[in-house]
């Protein structure tokens, strides 16, 4: 028997940075230059917000390129940015730099200004993590309190451990792979959580363990 | 007054678990809170809400009151315009009254803090006693700050600079500080009398009581009557919708009798009424939280067509009801709807005309609209997460790193 499954959970303050962008210069040099927590929180702030709703709505920045920039094509390719794929939070901030870089090169109007009152406000979050006090031992335990835990907790486990804390995979995966049950970690790890509700993928997950349970 | 578990069947076990996590972290802290008014305005009413429930949770919580003069309220009640963006007069000698009170405050104000909270412009100045005192230090901004006067954000920056840390409740309100910046929104609390599940009887009852026909589409905005509030506009987009769709309009508020501005707008709102039945302007008194509720509930499609607005929270009600929402994009609004997912955003009276027709022509969008609009005003605008954030806020004080293991 391995070491039992700590479930944790996380809460998250949102700070105010105190800078805005009225145009895609500015959003730029934000992006370059703001905390990774900052991406991170605009990365995932409508997951954690709207995490009822399928499809979600898209990262902040492609949203306010979008709604208030009026960039369709821009917004759907920051929006189509596949996050699931990154492993830091550095190398996805490269990524949604590159969107907007390349338009600026290709000799694209980055001054247009958005309304008053539109402007992109950068925020960042500070995140809580602590034990819920839920521990499993067995498969057929980590499928029980599954099914209980909150949002927050199904979250961190899936997307802050991984992405945030820069393991290499999702905690889930990692315990099942640390029990001899690589199928099972693999076909966790295979699931892309950024296109699907929370409740929908601890739906996912529960059917994908109780073959095992 | 509600208790924690009373919570339990709305927002679900495992919230109210983490906020006891939460709270069990702050134990024996003592967190003072000062604002102006014990009674009557938004903080107090927040602030009633919430201790007894941080103190349920084994937080020591206290929450004095400064006293000043007629002359000090007159001075932060130009504050409070100049804040707002209406130009205001205010000499040499308003500041110096402004900064006697609060130092006479201070010595007045017994008693040790971990975190001594302040709330709004009024006791600002109280965070000078910080250099003797030490402890934590938080201000809790809770009014629109998106245009202050030069003048008065001068005057105030210097102070809020003290602080450990400032509370804004929209992002637009954030400026660059050199203290952290949390944003915090306000709440509404769904076991209170205006947001609280009512029978039907009691929805049917106030609408005959106003004679409202609840067969036919009602369209409903509640607010004070004040421009900024826009209900002559809100009477013009009816008009557009009116042309196409059989409906009703209710204009529900209440408003200060010796506010010459309230007593007027809602004489024009009443002229501009007048010939047309289906247009009920309800003039409420205090204490008219159930008729609120009710004719809210009773709504087709609820309106908030602002100018200008601090956050709004009368959206959040209505979404709370599962209610269709077509709002104007300022304040906190957006951070309420996101637009086509849990309301309608708008720009202008034609656009507002143009997605009432669409709701009241589509049921079944406006239906979607609402109860992800109820979703989201359940995760993220009760007062449980009201309560989890200031607990957070309170945390953060001890901690420099973005991620926190606690």
């Amino acid at each position: 028997m391995g070491e039992p499954f700590t479930f944790y959970t996380r809460l998250n303050l949102v700070e105010l940075l105190g800078r805005t962008a009225r145009n895609l210069s500015e959003l730029l040099e934000g992006m370059q230059s703001v905390p990774g927590s900052s991406i991170y929180f605009h990365t995932h702030r409508f997951l954690q917000q709207h995490h009822y709703m399928s499809p979600e709505p898209p990262n902040d920045f492609a949203f306010w390129v979008t709604q208030s920039m009026n960039l369709d094509a821009l917004g759907e390719q920051l929006s189509c940015i596949d996050t699931v794929q990154f492993r830091r939070v550095e190398d996805l901030r490269q990524a949604l730099v590159r969107v907007l870089t390349a338009r600026r090169d290709r000799g694209q109007s980055m001054t247009a200004v958005c309304s008053e009152g539109e402007e992109f406000h950068f925020m960042s979050c500070r995140t809580f993590i602590l034990p819920t006090g839920q521990s499993a031992v067995t498969v057929a335990e980590f499928l029980d309190i599954l099914k209980t835990i909150s949002i927050d907790s199904l979250y961190y486990h899936v997307f802050e451990s991984r992405l945030r804390l820069e393991k290499e995979d999702n905690d889930f995966s990692a315990w099942f792979e640390s029990l001899g049950l690589g199928p099972l970690a693999k076909a966790i790890t295979r699931l892309d959580p950024y296109t699907i509700t929370l409740e929908g993928l601890r739906q996912k997950i529960i059917r994908l363990v109780s073959f095992y349970a | 007054m509600p208790r924690l578990e009373d919570y339990i069947p709305i927002v679900g076990q495992s919230a109210i678990d983490g906020l006891r996590l939460l709270g069990d972290r702050l134990r024996g802290k003592t967190i003072q809170n000062i604002n102006s008014t014990a009674v009557g305005g938004g903080v107090a009413e927040i602030l009633s809400r919430i201790l007894p429930l941080l103190k349920e949770m084994g937080v020591q919580v206290r929450w004095d009151v400064i006293k000043g003069d007629e002359k000090f309220f007159q001075i932060t009640k130009k504050f409070h315009n100049a804040l707002h963006g209406v130009p205001q007069e205010l000499g040499l000698g308003d500041f110096d009254h402004f900064l006697d009170v609060n130092r006479r405050n201070i010595g007045e104000l017994a008693g040790e803090a971990d975190i001594h909270f302040i709330h709004d412009p009024q006791p600002i100045a109280l965070v000078e006693e910080k250099a003797r005192r030490g402890k934590k230090w938080i201000w809790r901004c809770h009014i629109d700050f998106t245009r202050p006067q030069p003048g008065i954000w001068n005057f105030l920056s210097e102070f809020i600079a003290k602080y450990d840390a400032v509370v804004f409740s929209a992002p637009a309100f954030s400026r660059p500080l050199p203290i952290r910046q949390a944003l915090i929104s306000p709440s509404i609390d769904p076991l209170s009398d205006k947001n609280k599940d009512l029978e039907d009887s009691i929805v049917d009852a106030v609408c005959q009581r106003f004679q409202i026909d609840r067969s036919r589409p009602i369209l409903c905005q509640v607010s004070r009557f004040d421009y900024l509030k826009d209900p002559l506009g809100v009477i013009t987009a009816y008009r557009l919708v009116k042309k196409h769709l059989d409906c009703q309009l209710v204009l529900a508020g209440g408003g200060a009798t010796d506010d010459p501005e309230g007593m007027k707008v809602l004489e024009e709102v009443r002229e501009s009424a007048q010939g047309d039945p289906d247009i009920h302007v309800l003039f409420l008194p205090p204490a008219s939280d159930i008729e609120i509720n009710a004719l809210q509930r009773a709504s087709t499609v609820v309106l908030q067509k602002s100018l200008r607005e601090g956050f709004g929270l009368t959206v959040s009600e209505a979404l709370w009801k599962a209610k269709p929402v077509v709002a104007s994009a300022v304040g906190g609004i957006p951070l309420q709807i996101a637009h086509k997912y849990s309301g309608l955003l708008t720009h202008s009276l034609e656009g507002t005309g143009y997605w009432i027709k669409q709701l009241l022509n589509e049921p079944g969008y406006a239906q979607r609209l609402g109860e992800n609009g109820r979703l989201h005003i359940l995760n993220n605008f009760l007062i449980t997460r009201h309560v989890r954030d200031y607990l957070l806020l309170f945390l953060s004080l001890d901690y420099d790193q973005a991620v926190i293991r606690l």
